[in-house]
């Protein structure tokens, strides 16, 4: 358990001291809703249909270039292979960088997304909802995102093999959470939908760890 | 369990391998053959046409072979990842390596037919309701991806590992994307014409039996050969490969057992 | 990797162990031993696979061959292993929970001591100069209790002062029952023995 607690005041300290690897992705997301409320000629009507839709990609892309990163530094000054070492606490370390990895996008989209919500012109009753869908969604994508970071640690591009690699795997995410919302704004509670959603959370955070690992000793051995 | 054993410890080495598998090739080709050119005469000319489609049904001799064997690849790229991983079989890298553009190409012919059987049917070449149609499309970017992240990783040993833990990870997934799509297709209900959904009697779906066959024997052929033309060039600077460039492979054999 | 048991007063061996990269053999050893109060010091030409012998043996790097030991490993590469955004304590506590001892900062505090670096704990790392960051990875050296140490150039970026040190911590070490394989362009006129990778033979210089 120490590991654990260790590993995540490492964390933590180290995204709040790159404050701006924690903000641009976000900043990025902001931008993009921006970009298709122009895009869409401002219609309230039509940015509230697709507002799922949008809401839900521009969120996986955002988690795309969070990502990124996720071990990169650690990668370059040592440390990864340092934490590697240390055979058996490599899972409990790696439990503890996927939160973090989620706290700082994941957790912080979902206490923003009333905001997203309303510049998309959902309707107030649905906000809630929204913000479950994705407390209930945004956990798989950083955890199934982290196994792809790990892969494309030692590779000689990221950013978009990252994206390539990550993405399919995510598309389920990408349906249960988009028709979640959509049920919502049809008034009907998106129960089965949360469900999945749920049910892929835990699921890949219980996987993750070991993929992740697998990953990381890999791309140590390049 | 002793000859288990044995083979065991001779997949070991890619040497018995190309050897032990030459013959395989040629059968295999040759059976893909017979049974491609059955099949698909059989199916495109004598089969009797749909009461709904017609003839442009046809192309189900095509597409569903082809899909169902895109689907195998990926399965057995999973089962190659695990082998690798576990035991650091060789074998199973080069298995790794040579199946993954076969899948790819299977999965874009699987994608291809399907569009052309779209348009009489539909009337435009792609539909988003069908659920095998959108399942093949996501796994040719799961095969995109396997492809890009060898690519991209310079050591060749890492670059194997690296896709078997993303082969892995696919295979996990594919039954969730399955899932999810045909669940959504389902809530945008549109089309009732599928190409599933095709009653066949015994002399429609018998042409398609041979050339699924006909398929997986295709794809041990391609593979089979794929992997010992990459055995041969890993194991270049090695004596057995001049033995054999100088046609001396019987030696090469000879010599092997005696280990 | 495992704990097996290896001959009693061996901490490590490695027997016969074979490391290739790209289809290329890059090391070959017929046999490798530590035991208690060894220095061997690893020696060999650019590209002879100092670097990747240590790595296969420390486990970062797949090799054939069984890699038996006794005693905890302490490993310090080319990188130093310590993040440049924390502070050379934070670092050093980090390693602490890894290696799953209790983090104690006066433990902490007295390895930095011992390498010099007392007054600079609290400093950001990407604040230490190279010399001082070599510092900060000899003092893991210190604070864990491993008694295997595999070292890739320990000397590098350090200056006088900090290679005397070097070669004081590796003797204290070796007294304690402890054991280390250090890698070196130098000679490092306290090892026991030499292995040279250049000719893969192994050499006793009197023990």
């Amino acid at each position: 358990m120490s590991v654990f607690t260790g590993q995540l005041g490492r964390e933590l300290r180290l995204a709040a001291r790159s404050r701006s690897d924690v903000l641009n992705p976000l900043v990025f997301l902001l931008l993009a809703i921006t970009l298709f409320a122009l895009a869409l000629d401002g219609k309230p009507e039509v940015l509230r249909e697709h507002a799922a839709g949008i809401l839900w990609v521009l969120v996986l892309l955002t988690n795309m270039l969070a990502l990124d990163g996720m071990f990169r530094r650690d990668f370059d000054d040592g440390s990864l292979e340092q934490l590697l070492l240390a055979v058996d606490a490599v899972p409990f370390a790696m439990l503890a960088k996927l939160l973090v990895q989620w706290l700082v996008t994941g957790l912080i989209i979902v206490l923003l997304s009333p905001l997203l919500g309303m510049v998309l012109n959902l309707p107030a009753a649905v906000l809630g909802t929204l913000a479950l869908v994705l407390l209930a969604g945004t956990p798989a994508v950083s955890f199934i995102g982290a196994i792809g970071a790990a892969l494309t640690t030692g590779a000689r591009r990221g950013g978009a093999l990252l994206a390539l690699l990550v993405l399919p795997l995510l598309i389920p995410v990408l349906i249960f959470g988009v028709s979640a919302i959509n049920r919502a704004l049809a008034d009907e509670p998106p129960r089965a939908e949360l469900y999945w959603l749920g049910a892929l959370s835990v699921t890949s955070l219980m996987l993750s760890p070991f993929a992740t690992q697998a990953g990381l000793k890999i791309a140590l051995e390049q | 369990m002793g000859i288990l054993k044995t083979l065991w410890h001779r997949l070991g080495s890619p040497r018995w391998f190309f050897h032990m598998m030459a013959p395989w090739q040629t059968w295999l080709g040759g059976l893909a053959l017979l049974l491609l050119l059955t099949g698909s005469f059989w199916g495109l000319v004598y089969a009797p046409q749909d009461y709904q489609q017609s003839h442009s049904f046809r192309i189900i001799y095509v597409h569903v072979p082809t899909v169902i064997v895109a689907q195998s690849v990926y399965m057995a790229l999973g089962v190659s990842g695990f082998v690798l991983l576990v035991w650091r079989m060789k074998l199973a890298d080069v298995a790794l390596k040579a199946m993954v553009p076969f899948g790819m190409a299977m999965t874009a012919l699987g994608l291809f037919t399907g569009a052309v059987w779209g348009r009489p049917t539909w009337g435009t070449w792609w539909e988003w309701t069908d659920a095998r149609l959108i399942s093949t499309l996501i796994l040719l970017f799961l095969y995109f991806g396997l492809y890009a992240l060898r690519e991209s990783i310079a050591s060749a040993e890492a670059a194997g590992r690296a896709c078997a833990v993303l082969a892995i990870v696919g295979l996990v997934n594919i039954p969730i994307i399955k899932y999810s799509v045909e669940w959504w297709t389902t809530l945008h209900q549109g089309e009732t014409l599928s190409m599933t959904g095709i009653k066949m009697p015994a002399e429609m779906y018998i042409p398609l039996l041979i050339n699924i066959l006909g398929m997986y024997c295709l794809f041990g052929y391609v593979v089979i050969a794929r992997m010992r033309n990459e055995i041969l060039r890993r194991e270049r600077e090695t004596n057995w490969v001049a033995a054999w460039l100088r046609g001396d492979g019987r030696t090469g054999m000879e010599s092997m057992s005696e280990h | 990797m495992s704990f097996k048991s290896i001959p009693a007063g061996l901490l490590l061996r490695a027997a016969p162990i074979t490391c290739v990269r790209e289809r290329r053999t890059i090391v070959a050893l017929d046999e490798l031993a530590l035991a208690a109060g060894d220095l061997v010091e690893l020696r060999g030409a650019n590209g002879s696979g100092k670097t990747t012998l240590l790595r296969a043996l420390a486990g970062l790097f797949p090799c054939e061959g069984a890699v038996d030991r006794s005693a905890k490993l302490a490993f310090v590469g080319h990188r130093n292993g310590n993040s440049g955004l924390l502070t050379a304590l934070e670092n050093l506590r980090w390693h602490q929970s890894l290696s799953g001892e209790p983090e104690d900062t006066g433990q902490a505090l007295d390895a930095l001591d011992r390498v010099g670096l007392l007054r600079s704990a609290n400093k950001p790392v990407h604040h230490l100069s190279q010399g001082q960051q070599r510092r900060l990875a000899l003092a893991r050296l210190v604070l864990c209790d491993a008694r295997v140490w595999l070292l890739d150039e320990p000397h590098a970026a350090l200056d006088a002062a900090g290679q005397m040190l070097m070669d004081e911590l590796l003797v204290a070490h070796a007294g304690e029952g402890g054991a280390a394989l250090v890698s070196s362009h130098a000679p490092l006129g306290i090892a026991t023995r030499v292995i040279d990778l250049s000719t893969a033979a192994v050499s006793g210089v009197a023990a």
